[in-house]
């Protein structure tokens, strides 16, 4: 519910502009394009929201960067290159997938590590378990020779 | 003299608690069992005086008493009463008092349901419970007081958020807040444990019940948040990867992989520590929630500074119970004796994967959450992370957790046949081939993941129910010894069995959402008509109303289907004019487990609206996933194998043996 309480934080401080995400005249005739430019929409930050990406802000500023988007895309921008031109506007605060750099290393690098860490402790732990566990296992032939002629022999025969 | 008298009653709670914090742990030092038994009279009666502050609160929402601060900031005289009860915990005081009520409420159960409990580690749990409790009463007196009054009343109020003036307000803190607070009694009972430096199968099952309680509290009122968001907020989404709903997804998860590490505890004795760790670690995160929500860090780390009594306060109860609580973990955790040697493939083997994968998630959602805010408190450099990162990270962390799924409960305790196992789940297998093969061909080909989760989703459906298909031996045995089979299995079986096709049933909701959504985005004129999916709407004109806070703008759509009416929409636009704020009001068809999702734009000024038109596919699945799940766990809850109270009387001191 705090998610909605900071939207109408916002919503209350622009209220004064419009009032909804992607808006009739802004989309684009092109389908190809358009469906890129949406795309394009959902990685990049509202940058006056709380983690909204302009796709779905309502925020005036949020209008302007759908807009820029598709005014460079029908200029013949790749992705990237729209992508790029953003960050050298906005910096990386514009993307919502930060960009794998030596600060962000730690973001993208730490859940894998932890798998893998986990995983080869787990094996760590399997391969020390195994003399004590093999203990319990099956019996060699040689052993299960002896151990009946032992029985064999202490046993009372019926 | 209400709010006086509710302010009154929380000190003595506060009172009460430093009591229980206290007498119970001297008790168990000096085998003073009078001392000991202190702790299950004082917690019923925390209770008590806590809801009487709660229900004073209450009192001063109902009358619209606007001399209380609190009131007046979020109230209004002409709000309807369901309003005005649930803006008690719309707001930063109120929902820290619900915490509380709902912390005292699981002590009370505690302390009058743990009868079978050895004295010395109720005392002691129950003591726990009451440190937890006493610091948060200290917070909400010190920093949120709810009942501060104003020196001159004013003559309104300023009315509660409008986006908060919804039934999911009634509905969705108080279960997310149970799901919470839920977990403080698993970290009690980890506490407890490590004081006395022992632990025993039998604290796993005292522990299972109420992780599970609290679990399908979490697993509800998430669900019940998601959908909220889904139909407030106008552009139907239905999961943001917003840093206040990761809050809630971390305990979930990490609540999750404890519910099943406590299952290898209770039955093979193994995993000891990694549970008491795990326990430790949910409640942490509940907290962790609790203080980016509350401190006001996630909006920007300024708002921290804004007000630094209660983030540094909070922040305070962090480090003192997260810190403290892991302190205790390395001191005495070396000192609790490991059991129950397993075979890497078995279900203890199957669980161990389960809990990997899930505390990975978990550190996944932790960090993609905290990162930004850590570095730019270090660099002072500004990142975002959002919905496209966490789709990268999660899913392929979530994915192998859903195919090994079906596995665990097949597979053998101790030393598994994994081999023998996959030929159990062959009928699973092959029902998921022809339904992926089948969604491809429908599909035309043009996707691929789409047809991958379908599959995905009907194997762990059908894996689950295989369990329960060999169990009671259907198509071996006529139908209905089959059936009379399947009244008897243990309900947890079921609850498992349950739980696992609500993954199932969401996933289906997820993966048909995310392919076949469709959207329109248009402005239309009065008697106009669009089309999508199949569906005909006509706009029919503009209506105005006004409701008791607010007016509303209200678009008419006819919906004709094959060119017959089947009903009418009406999304619209209310301005609350306390607030002078607007919120858009989405309108929802639902056909079958799919909906028609309409949101009103602006009136143009030619005449025409601009609407934003949703087909949503399959959709309501993902929050249906979810209430199966919950149900799983009720079920589960129900065995009475689990039950606190039924299986043995409360004169045995001695830890029970496992069975």
């Amino acid at each position: 519910m705090w998610r909605h309480a900071f939207i109408v934080l916002f919503v209350a401080l622009l209220a004064s502009g419009p009032s909804q995400a992607v808006q009739p005249d802004e989309i684009l005739k092109d389908s190809v394009l358009e469906s890129r430019a949406r795309n394009l929409s959902r990685e990049l930050r509202c940058m006056v929201c709380q983690n909204q990406s302009i796709d779905d802000s309502e925020a005036p500023l949020a209008r302007d960067l759908r807009l820029l988007v598709r005014e460079r895309l029908t200029q013949g921008d790749t992705d990237q290159q729209v992508l790029d031109f953003l960050v050298s506007r906005y910096g990386n605060f514009v993307l919502l997938r930060p960009p794998l750099e030596w600060h962000t290393i730690l973001l993208w690098g730490l859940p894998p590590a932890a798998l893998i860490a986990g995983l080869i402790g787990l094996m760590i732990k399997v391969r020390r378990q195994r003399p004590t566990a093999s203990g319990t296992e099956a019996l060699s032939q040689n052993e299960e020779r002896r151990l009946s002629t032992l029985v064999d022999d202490r046993l009372p025969k019926p | 003299m209400i709010p006086e008298l509710g302010h009154y009653a929380l000190v003595l709670a506060l009172a009460l608690g430093m009591i229980q914090a206290i007498a119970p742990v001297v008790g168990a030092r000096t085998n003073d069992s009078s001392l000991m038994q202190l702790a299950a009279s004082t917690a019923i009666m925390q209770f008590v005086f806590v809801g009487l502050a709660f229900l004073a609160l209450v009192g001063c929402y109902v009358t619209s008493d606007f001399s209380v601060a609190t009131v007046y900031e979020n109230s209004h005289s002409m709000m309807p009463l369901i309003y005005k009860i649930t803006s008690v915990w719309g707001n930063h005081e109120g929902s820290m008092l619900l915490w509380v009520l709902i912390l005292s409420l699981f002590g009370a159960l505690v302390g009058s349901f743990g009868k079978n409990l050895p004295s010395v580690l109720k005392a002691h749990v129950l003591a726990v419970q009451s440190w937890i409790a006493c610091a948060f009463y200290l917070f909400i007196l010190f920093t949120s007081n709810p009942f501060a009054r104003l020196s001159q009343a004013p003559f309104e109020g300023r009315d509660l958020n409008p986006i908060l003036q919804d039934i999911g307000l009634a509905v969705h803190p108080p279960l997310l807040y149970l799901g919470y607070v839920g977990f403080s009694i698993a970290f009690s009972f980890a506490i407890a444990a490590l004081i006395e430096g022992r632990i025993d199968a039998a604290w796993a099952r005292w522990v299972r019940p109420w992780t599970l309680a609290a679990w399908m509290f979490l697993t509800i009122g998430i669900a019940m948040g998601s959908y909220w968001a889904y139909y407030e907020l106008g552009w139907g989404g239905f999961w943001f990867w917003d840093p206040v709903e990761n809050a809630s997804l971390m305990p979930w998860l990490a609540g999750t992989a404890l519910l099943h590490s406590a299952v290898v505890m209770e039955k093979r004795n193994a995993l000891k520590i990694w549970t008491i760790l795990l326990a430790i670690l949910v409640f942490s995160l509940s907290l962790i929630g609790t203080f980016l929500v509350r401190s006001g860090v996630l909006t920007s780390v300024h708002t921290f500074a804004n007000d630094p009594a209660r983030g540094v306060f909070i922040l305070a109860i962090l480090m003192l119970f997260i810190g403290g609580g892991l302190i205790l973990f390395a001191w005495r955790a070396p000192t609790l004796k490991q059991g129950g040697l397993f075979a890497p493939i078995s279900r203890e083997g199957a669980l161990v994967f389960n809990n990997l994968f899930l505390t990975t998630a978990c550190l996944t959602v932790f960090v993609g959450t905290l990162y930004p805010l850590a570095l730019e408190a270090l660099t002072g450099e500004k990142i975002s992370v959002g919905e496209p990162f966490f789709n990268l990270t999660f899913a392929p962390l979530f994915v192998p957790l859903l195919i090994v799924m079906p596995f665990g409960p097949l597979m053998a305790w101790k030393r598994g046949d994994i081999l023998g196992v996959a030929q159990r789940l062959f009928a699973a297998f092959g029902v998921a081939i022809v339904v992926l093969a089948l969604t491809f061909i429908v599909e035309g080909g043009t996707s691929v993941l789409a047809p991958l989760g379908i599959g995905l989703a009907f194997f762990i459906m059908i894996g689950a129910m295989t369990d329960i298909a060999e169990r009671i031996g259907l198509f071996r045995v006529p139908l209905l010894a089959a059936w009379q089979r399947a009244i008897g299995l243990p309900r947890s079986v079921w609850g498992t069995a349950l739980a696992h096709s609500g993954i199932a049933v969401t996933l289906l909701g997820i993966v048909g959402v995310s392919t076949w959504a469709s959207e329109l985005i248009v402005a239309v004129k009065p008697k106009q008509a669009v089309s999508l999916s199949g569906y005909e709407l006509a706009f029919e004109g503009l209506v105005q109303r006004s409701g008791p806070n607010y007016r509303e703008a209200a678009a008419r759509f006819t919906v004709r289907e094959g060119g017959v009416p089947i009903a009418t929409m009406e999304p619209s636009k209310r301005s609350f004019t306390a607030r002078a704020t607007t919120t858009t009001e989405a309108a929802l068809l639902t056909r079958g487990f799919s909906q028609l999702y309409l949101s009103l734009g602006d009136v143009n000024g030619d005449g025409s609206i601009s609407v934003r038109l949703y087909h949503k596919p399959l959709v309501l699945l993902i929050w249906l996933g979810a209430v199966v799940m919950a149900f799983g766990a009720a079920l589960s809850l129900s065995d009475r194998r689990l039950r606190i109270g039924i299986p043995k009387p409360a004169t045995k001191s001695m830890m029970q043996p496992a069975e």
